[in-house]
């Protein structure tokens, strides 16, 4: 993983001098609120519905256990003892108090993080792949180019003031799981005919208010020209995104008023002049980021390892069953990929305790090369684990409760941290995930229903990405109660859909129900080996609808 | 009296923006856009003057006349709206502009780095700045892009 190197540490260090002075000013009144809200947003902090929300960044999702054990001091020190991984790969504290945040930003700084640009009208945390480097489907890493991207994007002098927050996504696989179309930016790494690395660059995409699907705005493009490229597309974007209207003024409103044409010829008119411009990569600096993203040092298993495992997933229902939702095929022969799943019911989806960061380092240093990566469904993938430590690995997951066996299905929702925490929100998330994970419990029954992604989102601004689950449910107020609308049949990959709306909000106590009707739609109208997303694809929404509110009504 | 850091000093302002019709001053006026374009006002002998514009007004206009311009002004109406920047680096880059640019406006300390690498030179300011704002151009000694500066 990328190591920091003089400019990276020094750099760290001036952001929390300045952050010091800032918030230093701020308190002695020197700063207005007005002016201090740019400021400390584009550190990371927010002042949340009942105290300080701080919002850590993991560039495209990648921690060492060091920082791991580094996030669980803070999370002790300075907050309540737990904290809470996002949709973007973050890490979010709850409680912190706003004259401890320069400290907080100083011990995250002696582990090479920091806060820089998670929120704010900037470019933010460039997320990824969760299964980068290690996916059989991979077409090329795109770690280094995220951490290029990252350098580039932090502290851009011409773009701390865009109309609106930026995100950028970068997928390297056949697969995408890094729903790329759902960015502000995507760049998907292709390989042209003659096998050279390529990007298409989609803009436009995004989820919010009005959910978008990216469209391409440049195919084919070289790898040395990507900063130049996006320097132009978001020099476009910072000079003629709408200003006057927050809710009009994220890039893809922009896309969609000029139509996609007419902004891709701006860009590329933008391009132009400074294409060869001093961002242009140079070989040899890709090839010294390529190198700070080696292989680990794979040491083969024994010749019969794949084989005992078999022997013990035979022998071992639960364990065959962890196994087969929670572990990952990997390139690299005799290794897999696993997902700690931080979705055990009764705790809110992505929650983590100070102990449990520290465990979770412990079992990256025991079995996976002390790395771990964060995923955007809110669960932490140890990448590089040898089969013939699964099993002890899956009984250490399972002490300290990571290893419930319910990754991809139903239960592995996606959650934004809704009414209990955020000022946005509309209603509550957490008890609307616990009450789903309360009534489907029965795993042979979630396991038949194989891989659905369920989504909840407490408001419109669909942090919980409810626009892209199969099914979405989405918090909604009307005349100060909480409601639940819901929507199906989305999708955050490749085949990009967005979920439509079944028609009326249900209540609360109705969503289980509501859901429970919907699976047993999918389930009594399914072809052999079908999913819950082609069954909606082919009987469209109408069965689903007809079925819940003849039950309601 | 608004403040201006210029060459690494603060000093009190003496740029006079002018209305449509006021008479220009022998310097140190700065003209609408409009009006420039309208009657080309170059102050005699060399001495400075600039035009205003705002982050939302086309360059393309103003192209044929860069040279004639000592100073151009960038007016930030409000320091949220970040426009601004941009229209440095256009100015810089694609009209390839080499006098003064001039951030002028609702802009405050905490921007006064970016601003400069962005390619403004000087930095009209309000009357409550003082010799302290000029610590925050320092704020960074490194960088991770290129810019204008």
């Amino acid at each position: 993983m990328y190591q920091y190197n003089p400019r990276d540490h020094q750099m760290v260090s001036e952001r929390v001098k300045q952050f010091r002075g800032q918030t230093e000013r701020y308190l002695a009144g020197q700063l207005s609120d007005e002016q201090f809200l740019p400021l400390r947003l584009q550190n990371g902090l927010y002042i949340q519905r009942l105290a300080p929300m701080l919002r850590i960044a993991i560039p495209y999702g990648l921690l060492s256990s060091r920082q791991l054990r580094k996030l669980a001091e803070v999370t002790r020190t300075y907050d309540k003892g737990y904290a809470h991984f996002t949709t973007r790969q973050n890490l979010q504290l709850n409680w912190p108090q706003l004259e401890h945040v320069p400290e907080i930003l100083a011990e995250l700084a002696s582990v090479e993080m920091h806060a820089v640009q998670t929120s704010g009208n900037c470019i933010r945390n460039v997320t990824s792949d969760q299964f980068a480097g290690v996916a059989p489907d991979e077409i090329e890493d795109p770690r280094p180019w995220c951490e290029l991207l990252r350098q580039w994007s932090t502290l851009h002098p011409e773009f701390a003031y865009l109309p609106r927050k930026f995100k950028i996504a970068v997928n390297g696989s056949q697969a995408d799981r890094a729903a790329f179309l759902f960015h502000d930016v995507g760049v998907e790494l292709v390989r042209n005919a003659a096998g050279q690395t390529r990007f298409n660059i989609y803009a436009g995409g995004g989820l919010g208010r009005t959910p978008v699907i990216g469209e391409l705005v440049r195919s084919d493009l070289e790898p040395k020209h990507l900063l130049t490229y996006l320097d132009a597309l978001l020099r476009v974007y910072n000079s003629h995104g709408n200003r006057a209207n927050k809710y009009k003024a994220r890039i893809k409103i922009l896309v969609k008023a000029w139509g996609v044409e007419r902004f891709a010829k701006a860009v590329e008119d933008e391009w132009l002049i400074d294409k060869d411009g001093a961002n242009t990569l140079a070989d040899d600096a890709i090839e010294a980021m390529k190198q700070h993203f080696t292989l680990p040092v794979y040491q083969p298993p024994s010749a019969d390892a794949e084989q005992q495992l078999q022997q013990l997933a035979d022998g071992e229902l639960a364990f065959s069953r962890w196994l087969s939702r929670n572990s990952h095929g990997h390139k690299q022969p005799g290794y897999r990929a696993v997902t700690l799943s931080l979705k055990p019911t009764g705790v809110a989806p992505g929650d983590v305790t100070d102990r449990q960061l520290e465990t979770i380092a412990q079992l990256a240093d025991d079995y996976s090369f002390g790395e771990v990566r964060a995923t955007h469904n809110q669960n932490v993938v140890l990448a590089d684990v040898r089969v013939d430590q699964l099993h002890a690995l899956w009984q250490a997951a399972k002490a300290a409760g990571f290893a419930t066996p319910t990754v991809g299905t139903l239960t592995d929702m996606i959650c934004c941290p809704g009414g209990d925490f955020c000022s946005l929100a509309n209603a509550k998330s957490i008890p609307v995930a616990e009450s789903l994970q309360r009534r489907f419990d029965d795993i042979d029954y979630l396991y038949d229903l194989g891989d659905l992604e369920l989504n909840i989102s407490g408001c419109m601004n669909a942090c919980g990405h409810h626009h892209v689950g199969q099914i979405g449910i989405l918090g909604v107020d009307k005349k100060g109660e909480e409601w639940y609308q819901i929507q199906i049949g989305g999708s955050p990959g490749k085949d990009a859909a967005l979920a439509k709306v079944l028609g009326p909000a249900f209540s609360r106590d109705q969503v289980a129900d509501t859901v429970a009707t919907l699976l047993t739609v999918y389930t009594t109208l399914r072809h052999d080996g079908e999913s819950f997303l082609e069954t909606y694809r082919r009987v469209g929404l109408d069965p689903f609808k007809e079925s819940v509110y003849a039950k309601v009504n | 009296m608004p403040k201006l850091i210029s060459q690494q000093q603060l000093i009190d302002s003496p740029w006079v923006v002018l209305d449509a019709e006021q008479p220009a001053p022998t310097s140190h006026y700065l003209l609408p856009l409009e009006r420039w374009l309208a009657n080309r006002e170059v102050a005699a002998d060399g001495a400075p003057f600039g035009v205003v514009i705002d982050g939302d007004q086309p360059l393309d206009a103003l192209a044929d006349s860069l040279a004639e311009l000592p100073l151009i002004a960038i007016n930030f109406p409000k320091f949220t709206d970040g426009r601004g920047f941009s229209t440095a680096r256009l100015l810089r880059g694609r009209h390839g502009y080499r006098g003064e640019l001039c951030a002028r406006g609702d802009i405050f300390r905490d921007q006064l780095q970016f601003l400069s690498r962005c390619g403004f030179d000087s930095f009209e300011l309000p009357d409550s700045a003082d010799a302290s704002w000029l610590e925050s151009l320092g704020d960074f000694t490194q960088s991770y892009q290129a810019a204008a500066r």
